[in-house]
């Protein structure tokens, strides 16, 4: 198959991609005063190519990458649904993009316009009532959320020192906690794979800041017991933080802020069709009741009448989590995405988003062990048993499904399913392609009885084969050597 | 609805395969108690005509047009941006990929964020980079938890030159971690003030933190300063919210800093009101296991082929969880992405070039405005492509009256610093040509 | 599985190699086989001193981080170097080059909570149940 070499091993001195002003011959006489001890002596070695060239490179690397736009990308936890365009081409309108933070408030009205009525509409989905939009990610919103659930007790005479978090939590959320200096005490799931309120009474005491729960959970459950867990953590003085990455479940069905919840953060990149980007930027909008609005990083955006501005004047606030108001071009494709949908759309969402995942469930459980298969909402989760007794592992199954033209489910998560699969189809998938999804898992099934060698090796149909991690992990290249001699071994 | 598509014939194929009557009984395990009864309380649907024009017109609301002359820096930069990656960067194949977990289908993200890494650490001209943090803030402040990690000390030495908001997100990360941070004075000519550092490079330091460019767009040297910190056993790190300056300024890398980082938003990513943004993280490679972020590393394939994969992963919350070396999961890659691009394009001399530009249109700039009477520059020490301008009057009532003539004079620093009233920040790029200039100083002295 | 005789072992899938007061330790076969290639260790500094359970140092695979916890109370005498830059020696030889301390012993009477090579073999006969 085509290499593509790195644009250092392309690099022709001379050439260049760009066109940028020159310099006039006054201008490179003044360049000479340019104070010596502070000049650059050696400049960086970036590449020297043409535009075409550059094109051509970038475009076929496009080319090697899986994306919801030519695969079905059934990511448990990720919510992998398409991504409107219309969203991308609103983003780009000119008034957003060539906006500066710091113009005069009354020049940005339509930007803090679009700020205040996002708040708004996801604190109406939510249940929350009050929202920052400031977090760059869901692990920032958590790390927002959990500093608000310091200042909070902080404000009451002592920060407390622990969180509890479920065993099948994401990673995020314990290294959140870490960051906000809190110790994490985890909490086992029941056998039915939800929380139960006598583990959260048994570990609840007065040093607890907080229970950190994902609802629906990762094993795509939904806590049926909340509303107990959430008065029994109250009654002890603390509070309620939810991971909303699974809020696609429940948009228009039931509302977290109603049944207990303090504070939640949402991903906007997954619920709310904003692009994953290859791992970013998202934004992770924090939502909180009363209690905790005077913790709200600053600034606010207010309204006045029909006028719109930003309020720093918060003594109370955990200050600033990144610089200007956050990622507000992620923001404006997840207001158009809302406004195109409308309050039925967001429903219709949740209930297809569920009706997909459960269409899943029933086919592929004659099959395959489906450990918390009971009453799934978005996303079932499968287990590696009917790989027992071969020498065949999820990491090879999750290869073989790249073969068959899909990307794998996310695997090994959450960690109380052994060898897991993870397989959230979301809403935006026909039912011809969750059959094709299907028959490809059964047919893979098969093939680690009868084929097995099959299975090891994939993928493959890829540009490369299976990576070889372990030699990535011991060596660590994390960069182009430009001494490097070997320019001339990766020619094609 | 476009962007579902079952239609009642599917849908009742599929209920009735799953064997339940309804799409209401598949959310029988909420209890009926908590379930919404009434409809969320959202605008109507628009169609896709109603809703371009509708969010049209609120972009329209912000009052900016290209024919207006602006001179807003302060952290964030206009830069030119090649039409080439506007083009490439959109592709959907790029735009809506996943974080590039399974790498053989990933090698497109994968060999782009490698190259990313490799030209972002040439720049900073230290050993390796990360593949991205949120934003330049962000990133200094993991930047001093790490050498908190690395050195065990808990005492961080801050230039009080930093931007007024990385240092309001640096106390939000470090207030609780019990690390005590002392802001260091400037000096009268805007450099961090030596002997006061000195004074306060206790035993217990683990960094200091500097930046150059500077809030106040000058630029230092912290050599001396990186040798001072060595000999405590404490690390430099540098700040650089506009990494265009290194293209002629002398880079963190030969100044002796352990971490560098900084903004790449003037890396092809553009204004967007200040988001998303892209943090820079680089460091020395000994650290590696302390980075925080995703890093991405060569390898080969089981034929012996170059591929590219996500590497040194144990470090990450996925598999440290409460141990991790940050709690960053979803990063800013896309930006990453315009950011290769757009180094890829300026090239060696690009860059290099479009530094200069910078450089000598600010200092065209100076000249035209210390000209007029009563405009004075309050430092002394060079600057890159920013600066701060004292007035014979009150910043805010110039900034209100140039703006009557499309044009945005500057930040005024008596947001951040409420006795510098007559000062503003201003900042000038190669999109100011010579006739804005000269323009500028003209519409200036009138209402002087 | 090898589970030399003149070995000790600890619950933790340690080995121990006793020699007058010096303890040298590492990982046994069955552990670096469940680890899978190793690609990182971290070991602690000569002169430390460490308390039996507590963890000494780390092992990385691609997708895990393990503590290796130390199973006697001592001082670090020696660490075995190369190991660093060949992590792949634990797999290799685990018992062989792939050591990873040596510690003076503080307290020998520890030695008798160790387990003989055929009540290892045992122990994990029935961890792996």
């Amino acid at each position: 198959m085509r290499k593509e070499l790195l644009l250092f091993e392309k690099s022709s001195p001379g050439r260049r991609g760009a066109s940028l002003p020159s310099l006039s011959p006054e201008e490179q006489g003044r360049l000479k005063l340019f104070p010596k001890d502070l000049r650059r002596t050696l400049p960086p070695p970036l590449p020297e190519l043409s535009e075409p060239e550059v094109v051509r490179h970038f475009t076929r690397l496009s080319q090697w990458n899986y994306s919801i736009d030519t695969n079905f990308y059934p990511l448990g936890s990720c919510t992998m649904k398409y991504n409107p365009k219309i969203n991308e081409e609103m983003a780009r309108l000119s008034g957003w993009v060539n906006s500066h933070p710091y113009q005069p408030e009354e020049t940005i009205q339509g930007s803090l316009q679009l700020l205040y009525e996002l708040e708004h509409y996801l604190a109406e989905i939510t249940g929350m009532d009050a929202l920052s939009l400031q977090p760059a990610a869901g692990a920032h919103g958590e790390l927002t959320g959990i500093l608000m659930i310091r200042a909070y007790h902080q404000s009451r005479g002592r920060p407390r020192s622990k969180i509890l978090i479920p065993d099948t939590a994401h990673g995020t959320n314990p290294a959140s906690s870490t960051m906000a200096n809190y110790q994490t005490i985890q909490i086992k799931s029941s056998t039915e794979g939800r929380l139960s309120p006598r583990d959260v009474a048994a570990a609840m005491d007065d040093e607890v800041a907080a229970l950190m729960l994902t609802n629906p959970n990762t094993l795509g459950l939904f806590e049926t017991h909340i509303k107990e867990i959430c008065d029994i953590v109250h009654k002890k003085g603390g509070l309620v933080y939810c991971d909303g990455a699974n809020l696609n479940a429940i948009m228009g069905k039931t509302r977290v802020g109603d049944i207990g919840v303090d504070v939640l953060h949402i991903n906007l990149h997954k619920t709310f069709t904003t692009p994953h980007g290859g791992g970013g930027p998202g934004a992770g909008p924090v939502g909180v009741k009363a209690i905790l609005k005077p913790f709200l990083p600053t600034p606010l955006i207010e309204k006045r009448g029909e006028v719109f501005s930003l309020n720093y004047n918060q003594p109370k606030s955990i200050g600033k989590v990144q610089a200007f108001y956050g990622n507000f071009g992620i923001l404006v494709r997840a207001y158009t995405y809302i406004r195109e949908m409308g309050p039925e759309g967001l429903k219709r969402v949740s209930e297809l988003a569920v009706l997909n995942a459960n269409y899943i469930r029933k086919k592929l459980e004659g099959t395959f062990d489906i450990p918390f298969g009971q009453d799934i909402l978005h996303e079932v989760i499968i287990s590696d048993k009917t790989l027992k007794g071969t020498d065949v592992k999820t990491l090879d199954f999750a290869k073989r499904i790249i073969d068959y033209g899909m990307h794998p489910p996310t695997i090994y998560f959450p960690l109380v399913v052994p060898g897991a699969f993870m397989i959230e189809p979301t809403e935006t998938e026909s039912i011809e392609t969750l059959d094709q999804f299907c028959e490809a898992m059964l047919s893979i099934a098969k093939e680690v009885q009868e084929t097995p060698e099959i299975v090891h090796k994939a993928p493959h149909t890829t540009r490369v084969g299976r990576i070889d991690e372990v030699k990535a992990a011991r060596e660590l290249r994390l960069r182009y050597s430009h001494d490097s001699s070997n320019k001339s071994i990766n020619k094609p | 609805m476009r962007y579902l598509p079952h239609t009642q014939a599917d849908i009742h194929k599929m209920l009735q395969e799953i064997g339940v009557d309804g799409l209401e009984t598949l959310f029988q395990s909420i209890p009926q108690d908590l379930r919404l009864k009434k409809n969320l309380n959202l605008p109507p649907p628009l169609d896709e005509e109603e809703l371009r024009h509708h969010i049209t017109r609120l972009s329209q609301k912000n009052i900016i047009d290209s024919s207006w002359i602006s001179f807003l820096g302060a952290g964030a930069y206009a830069h030119t941006i090649p039409s080439a990656t506007l083009s490439v960067a959109s592709r959907s194949e790029f735009v809506t990929a996943y974080t590039p977990y399974q790498a053989e289908v990933s090698q497109g993200n994968l060999q782009a964020f490698f190259e990313y890494q490799t030209m972002i650490a040439d720049i900073f001209d230290m050993e390796i980079a990360n593949a991205s943090l949120y934003d330049g803030s962000t990133a200094t402040a993991e930047a001093v938890l790490m050498a908190q990690r690395l050195s065990k000390k808990n005492t961080a030495l801050i230039a009080d030159s930093l931007h007024p908001e990385y240092k309001a997100v640096m106390k939000t990360y470090l207030k609780n971690l019990n690390i005590e941070v002392i802001e260091i004075p400037s000096s009268e000519t805007g450099t961090v003030d030596r002997e006061l550092l000195k004074k306060s490079l206790g035993d217990n330091v683990c960094c200091f933190v500097g930046a150059s460019p500077n809030f106040f767009g000058i630029l230092e040297d912290f050599s001396d300063v990186a040798q001072c910190l060595h000999e405590k056993n404490a690390l430099l790190i540098t700040t650089t919210p506009e990494p265009l300056a290194l293209g002629l300024a002398k880079s963190p890398g030969s100044m002796g800093a352990d971490i560098a980082v900084g903004e790449g938003r003037s890396f092809g990513i553009g204004l967007q009101f200040g988001g998303p943004s892209l943090g820079l993280f680089t460091t020395k490679k000994q650290y590696v296991r302390q980075v925080p972020g995703r890093l991405v590393g060569e390898t080969v394939d089981h034929k012996g082929q170059r591929g590219f994969v996500i590497t040194c992963a144990t470090r990450e919350q996925h598999i440290r969880r409460e141990k991790a070396t940050s709690n960053i999961c979803t990063n800013v890659a896309l930006c990453t992405l315009y950011a290769a691009i757009t180094l890829a394009l300026w090239g060696k001399e690009g860059f290099q070039d479009i530094s200069k530009i910078n450089w000598v249109r600010a200092e065209k700039m100076k000249q035209l405005l210390t000209s007029i009477k009563g405009v004075r520059l309050p430092y002394s020490s060079p600057t890159f492509n920013e600066f701060v301008v004292e007035l014979p009057t009150q910043a805010k009532k110039i900034i209100h009256a140039m703006r009557k003539e499309n044009i945005l004079m500057g930040v005024p620093l008596h947001t951040w610093y409420p006795d510098r009233e007559n000062q503003l920040l201003m900042c000038v790029t190669e999109k100011h040509n010579e006739e804005a200039l000269q323009k500028t100083a003209q519409t200036l002295k009138r209402f002087l | 599985m090898l589970i030399p005789e003149d070995l000790k072992y600890s619950e933790e899938h340690e080995w121990v190699k006793v020699n007058g007061n010096m303890a040298t330790i590492g990982i046994t076969d069955y552990a670096q086989d469940q680890l899978g290639e190793i690609v990182y260790v971290e070991l602690p500094a000569e002169g430390e001193r460490f308390s039996k359970a507590d963890a000494f140092g780390s092992v990385e695979s691609v997708k895990s981080v393990n503590d290796i916890f130390s199973p006697l109370t001592g001082r670090v005498a020696e660490i075995n170097d190369p190991l660093v830059d060949s992590p792949e020696t634990i797999n290799e030889e685990p018992y062989g080059e792939g050591w990873m301390i040596k510690i003076e012993m503080a307290n020998k009477k520890e030695l008798e909570d160790l387990m003989s090579a055929d009540e290892y073999e045992v122990y994990i006969s029935e961890e792996t149940k």
